[in-house]
């Protein structure tokens, strides 16, 4: 195989990373959803924590965005 | 036929010289004074960040616009997140994580609300935050003045964030290398989450804004191919929704940095406090 046929099909490989991320964002929001639907009062005092954890998560996927970016344009 | 253009959505990430300034060397470090546009729109940022600043200090009793939006932004920092997570004790913190905040909020929206000088090749803007080099500096000036207040505020004790406490003595030194690792990561995270959001929602901007260019000119071939219109409006409403997400991110990735930030000087101010 060629070095860059190879180098693309890496950095589309290293994205299969966001796979985990979007299952933890599918997880937060909907437990936050769930729990804000059950007691609605307590919903907006948690909202902070509920954007901490979300940048937390997404962290997880961006580094696979980075990863695939290094591969593509830095290798 | 006209020829197509080409797609490339990293273009608009490249430094270039606006005004050409001679270099000087201190130490065997060649320092470029040039005036980049990276440069140039930190410099933009900063004055409106100043003017806006500057019109609002008159305090009145009941505020006018400008001044209601400026005590919404110093909410946000002081009533959701210094208050709340830190307590009394982070008054005296609140200049440097509303700087921190206003900073990183004005540049994120200045590469939005002004990306469209980066149409048709133009770079009249740039979105200084999608450089790593930006992120990484405010990153790790903030890791690293926490991290230094810890020792002034508590001196060589805390090192003890590195042992969690209630495992036992063998536990605690045997967990001590991977909380070290957990606690030295967070300038990185702090950088590439900031960097990457930029970066990777002008990158689909870009790439939507070739789409509607490549196809709306395919489209102007007629015959069978006019039906390329179609996806080509569809990838226009696409940018719309796009730049609408955009503004939202702008503001959450300044909130987050800031919110971040206040969790760890958190674990400084109330340091021993039952954490």
């Amino acid at each position: 195989m060629e070095a860059e046929a190879a180098k693309l099909i890496g950095a589309g490989l290293a994205t299969s990373g966001m796979i985990g991320a979007g299952i933890g964002l599918g997880t937060l929001f909907g437990n936050y959803l769930q729990a804000a639907i059950r007691n609605p009062s307590a919903a907006a005092g948690q909202q902070a924590m509920l954007f901490l954890g979300m940048a937390l998560t997404e962290t997880m996927g961006l580094f696979a965005f980075v990863v695939s970016l290094i591969i593509l344009f830095a290798s | 036929m006209v020829e197509q253009p080409t797609i490339d959505p990293m273009h608009q990430f490249l430094i270039h010289k606006i005004v050409e300034l001679p270099s000087f060397t201190i130490g065997g470090l060649v320092v470029d004074m040039s005036i980049t546009n990276s440069v140039a729109s930190m410099l933009a940022g900063a004055v409106i960040l100043v003017a806006f600043f500057a019109l609002t200090a008159r305090g009145q009793l009941v505020p006018n616009r400008a001044q209601a939006v400026a005590e919404a932004f110093y909410n946000i920092v002081d009533r959701i997140l210094v208050s709340p997570i830190i307590g009394p004790g982070g008054k005296p913190y609140i200049p440097y994580l509303f700087t921190l905040f206003m900073v990183i909020m004005v540049l994120n929206l200045m590469g939005v609300v002004l990306a469209l000088g980066n149409l048709g090749g133009l770079s009249l803007t740039f979105t200084v935050t999608s450089q790593l080099a930006v992120t990484a500096t405010l990153a790790v000036l903030t890791f690293f003045s926490v991290f230094i207040l810890g020792f002034i505020k508590h001196g060589p004790k805390f090192l003890g964030i590195f042992f969690p406490s209630g495992m036992g003595i063998f536990g605690a030194i045997a967990m001590a290398p991977i909380e070290m690792i957990s606690y030295f990561v967070r300038p990185v995270t702090l950088a590439m989450r900031l960097f990457g959001n930029m970066l990777g929602g002008h990158v689909v901007m870009s790439l939507f804004g070739s789409f509607v260019v490549a196809l709306g000119i395919v489209g102007l071939s007629g015959g069978l191919a006019t039906l390329a219109f179609i996806p080509s409006a569809l990838s226009f409403g696409m940018i719309v929704a796009l730049t609408g997400l955009e503004l939202v991110v702008a503001i959450l990735q300044a909130f987050v940095f800031t919110a971040l930030a206040t969790v760890y000087l958190n674990e400084v101010v109330n340091f021993g406090h039952g954490h």
